[in-house]
């Protein structure tokens, strides 16, 4: 068994921040990575994705994108090499093609067992991602089996779908995006609408990126919002990073013909999709929080004596709702060719076999810190700040964290 | 909260509301209600329906005393309109709980409410329910509801109290989703 003080399980960029903040603590660890760096990056994205964060902002401790383009946004591709990078830059000590199989207390810390051999370590940084298992819901099962059933972690593109319609189940980032590409594909597209966040891609002639990030929206802490429950559990952005810098909300897709439905609740035995008679509602409630940001915008401008430098407010127009959304759909008349369920991800941990999860199986932590001694997490929504799950996010969150790890190896040698 | 403002008061108890939140998160069960009521036909489509007791809490409840709602047809359909009509009464839950929820979620984000008026429409194609049309559905094809609301906030913000109360209302959700009903015959 090889020993260490910390492992940190995942080489993406939270994993890497977090290597790089505890070297300059001088405490050694390992990554121990089923894949290779970016691991997630590389193959569980679709062809077309970009970043939703423009170039400059994709900071990480003791790294920043210095190429000429800081506006726009990276392919796929571009990301894993920014990544690979960034590892290498930090020589961060990666045990790649590892797969963690598990990690359990032992009397001086942690025995983490992987496929290539057992390490001991003190202390143990889950950095694997929030995003391990498409959260499909359990009337998922009941689909006719002449229509094909997708996760995004399992889309490329629009060829590989069966020519004909497609519901897609989710109107965050991945939906609205998947949404367009298949439609403008030629496959018509209903899109299930639940509750979900609005953004404009540019402001007032400004990324909203630059806006929510210089008038310190990101930096919101965790235990400073009102519930940090119900902030956690928020869709994200409907944003999507393009050279055009387009915005893609639910007027932009209805414009070229996607339909808008409600939020899908059930599908019967007979192969009827039931979508909610609530989309009015999930709209409204999406227009009001967007006009309450750009409120919170304006007035950080007025006050910051940003005004005179950009374009004068001009909001969005509110989302429009057909009169009477259709409340089911037929996915046995053969219509309807493929599903696609982007109604989110849940962490997985099977190999955890520490009392550290709550009865949906997640993490339970303060703001990063578990409630098992010596073990942390980083990666997942608001983790610590609104910024937690951007890439810019991952160096505050290392920064904090590694901290409290230090502290608490500096007790654990006293005691 | 200053101390010089009057105080906020819509007469809803939030800080109950939300210690019931906190308390229920690690006790799951006794977050489970089963809400009941009996009903009794009297004559025609006349019919009468109580409502008592409810479990709740790990315990049988009941209300401070029992109610009775009458039901019935109007006398456009030859009945003697000995109450509202079923319809009816469902527009009469969906108003009782978006105003209760709008009093709510007002008091918690200390807002002073003067009025609350709501008015509410269903639509109804009643070939549906004579069985004249089988494709046209029995129950509304859509219901509107208009709230008039006076107090001091500005115009979004009531707005926001209105569809934050359509997110967290009981009888919304029944009415804008599926639910499996089962009747047996005893």
């Amino acid at each position: 068994m090889r020993t260490v003080t910390t492992v940190i399980v995942g080489a993406g960029q939270s994993g890497l921040a977090m290597s790089r903040c505890l070297t300059e603590l001088s405490i050694d660890h390992v990554l121990l990575e089923r894949g290779q760096v970016a691991n997630s990056w590389r193959t569980e994205r679709w062809d077309s994705l970009r970043l939703l964060t423009p170039n400059w902002q994709n900071r990480l401790p003791g790294y920043k994108y210095t190429g000429h383009d800081p506006d726009g946004f990276m392919t796929m591709p571009e990301v894993v090499d920014y990544i690979n990078g960034y590892a290498e830059v930090i020589s961060a000590p990666v045990e790649a093609r590892t797969e963690v199989v598990s990690v359990r207390r032992s009397d001086d810390g942690f025995v983490v067992v992987t496929d290539k051999g057992e390490w001991s370590a003190r202390s143990v940084v889950l950095a694997s991602g929030p995003y391990s298992l498409p959260d499909t819901p359990p009337f998922a099962a009941a689909l006719p089996e002449k229509v094909a059933s997708i996760t995004p972690d399992e889309y490329r593109n629009p060829d590989q779908l069966e020519y004909g319609s497609v519901l897609v189940v989710g109107a965050a980032a991945t939906g609205v995006q998947l949404a367009d590409e298949i439609h403008r594909s030629g496959r018509p597209v209903t899109l299930a609408v639940g509750n979900h966040v609005r953004l404009p891609r540019v402001y007032r002639g400004l990324d909203i990126m630059w806006w929510l990030d210089t008038a310190g929206i990101l930096e919101e802490r965790y235990d400073e919002v009102d519930d940090i429950i119900r902030a956690r559990n928020l869709a994200s952005f409907q944003l999507v990073g393009s050279p055009e810098r387009t915005t893609i909300d639910l007027n932009a897709l209805q414009r070229i013909g996607v339909r808008t439905v409600g939020r899908l609740m059930n599908v019967t035995d007979e192969g009827v999709a039931q979508f909610s008679g609530s989309l009015p509602n999930a709209c409204a409630l999406a227009d009001l929080k967007l006009n309450r940001l750009l409120d919170t915008l304006d007035e950080w401008a007025a006050s910051s004596g940003f005004n005179s430098e950009s374009e004068p407010p001009r909001r969005p127009a509110p989302t429009s709702v057909a009169e009477s959304p259709p409340l089911s759909l037929s996915l046995r008349s053969g219509d309807v060719k493929t599903v696609i369920w982007a109604s989110g991800y849940r962490p997985s941990y099977p190999w955890l076999h520490v009392p550290a999860l709550d009865a949906k199986g997640r993490v339970r932590h303060d703001g990063g810190v578990a409630t098992v001694p010596g073990l942390y997490l980083i990666g997942a929504p608001f983790l610590r700040r609104r910024k937690s799950s951007l890439i810019d996010g991952a160096g505050d969150d290392a920064r904090d964290l590694s901290a409290h790890l230090h502290r608490y190896l500096d007790e654990l040698v006293s005691v | 909260m200053t101390s010089t403002a009057t105080p906020v008061d819509n007469g809803v108890d939030v800080q109950f509301l939300l210690t019931a939140r906190e308390t229920l998160e690690g006790q799951p069960e006794a977050a489970n209600f089963k809400w009941r009521a009996s009903n009794t036909w009297v004559q025609g489509t006349h019919s009468r329906t109580r409502v008592d007791g409810f479990f709740g809490l790990g315990a049988e409840q009941s209300h401070k005393s029992e109610f009775s709602y009458d039901g019935d047809h109007p006398e456009l359909f030859s009945s003697e309109d000995n109450g509202p009509t079923p319809v009816e009464m469902v527009l009469v839950s969906l108003a009782g709980c978006l105003t209760a929820g709008v009093a709510a979620v007002a008091q918690n984000r200390e807002i002073q409410l003067r009025s609350v008026t709501a008015t509410l429409e269903g639509d109804m194609d009643i070939r549906g329910i004579l069985g004249v049309d089988t494709e046209v559905r029995n129950g509304f094809s859509q219901i509107r509801v208009s709230y008039q609301i006076d107090a001091d906030a500005s115009p979004d913000e009531i707005k926001a109290l209105v569809a934050q109360s359509q997110k967290r209302s009981a009888v919304y959700d029944i009415i804008t989703n599926p639910t499996n009903v089962k009747v047996e015959v005893a």
